[in-house]
């Protein structure tokens, strides 16, 4: 259905991280966290992939949607906020609550060969897709040798 | 012989690392509320769609499975996950009071809600005091 399954899980697994500024979560206890790193648990959570073209992040940002959110970015910053208001019934006795509701924000620090200008989105089945397209000059280059 | 066939039956490396994501499933956060008419579940799932759902719910128990699914770009590379799963799942026992064949299931936009309503024997009535 994916065409490529190992990759679809790869993109689960876990430590995996970027070397260009994420937190340590599941890494070395006392090693410095990246600046922008956020504690375990925080909404939306985010996974991450690169192709030779592009970078892919994956917010998993439920019950919103498509215009909930404000996305922009900074040079290799990217900013995802909005807010996902949860109705209240009020007739009723909560026993879990569980779910996050309020607002929220995530800045997160792509690589630096991203181009801000080149950024798409989409949202479905609850999770936020955004590509950002990588400069011509990061991409791996064949040198003739002569 | 015998050993050959052991070894045979023996989960490949590739299959182990895959398995890995149904050994510890993701728990999905749930909202549980109950009103007069039965109970409420609200469940965060995002990343399934309709045909990754799995809702069972008998008599004693309500199971709910999910599985991520959505098509990645090829030859992508995994460089970062907080979600480090594929698969969600989570379960609640039932009590006697609620009637489990007619629960009903909604998924939009990556939430799931469940509604399990109250038999009908024991719905909370309103008595009505008549004036004499």
């Amino acid at each position: 259905m994916f065409g490529n399954a190992t990759a679809f899980e790869a993109l689960f697994d876990e430590l995996r991280r970027m070397e260009v500024g994420f937190d340590q979560m599941f890494g070395r206890r006392g090693a410095p966290a990246g600046i922008r790193s956020v504690a375990r648990g925080t909404f939306p959570p985010a996974n991450i992939g690169v192709t030779e073209n592009e970078v892919h992040v994956y917010l998993f940002a439920p019950g919103l949607d498509a215009k909930g959110f404000d996305i922009s970015a900074q040079r290799n910053v990217l900013t995802v906020s909005g807010s996902r208001v949860l109705p209240i019934n009020e007739k009723a006795t909560y026993f879990r609550q569980e779910r996050f509701d309020g607002e929220f924000r995530r800045v997160i620090t792509l690589p630096e060969d991203v181009d801000p200008e080149r950024i798409e989105a989409k949202y479905r089945d609850g999770v936020l897709q955004i590509s950002v397209g990588r400069r011509e000059s990061a991409k791996p280059r064949q040198i003739q040798v002569k | 012989m015998r050993d050959t066939q052991e070894l045979a039956t023996q989960p490949s490396a590739t299959s182990q690392r895959t398995d890995r994501s149904a050994e510890y499933p993701l728990i999905p956060p749930a909202d549980v509320l109950e009103d007069t008419d039965g109970i409420t579940l609200y469940i965060d799932m995002p990343g399934v769609s309709k045909d990754g759902l799995k809702v069972e719910a008998d008599k004693n128990t309500l199971v709910i499975e999910g599985e991520l699914q959505f098509s990645l770009p090829s030859g992508m590379e995994a460089v970062y996950a907080e979600l480090q799963s594929t698969r969600y799942r989570r379960s609640f026992t039932l009590s006697g009071e609620l009637d489990a064949e007619r629960t009903i299931a909604n998924l939009k936009n990556g939430v799931l809600s469940v509604n399990i309503p109250l038999r009908a024997e024991v719905r909370p009535r309103k008595i009505e005091v008549h004036a004499t």
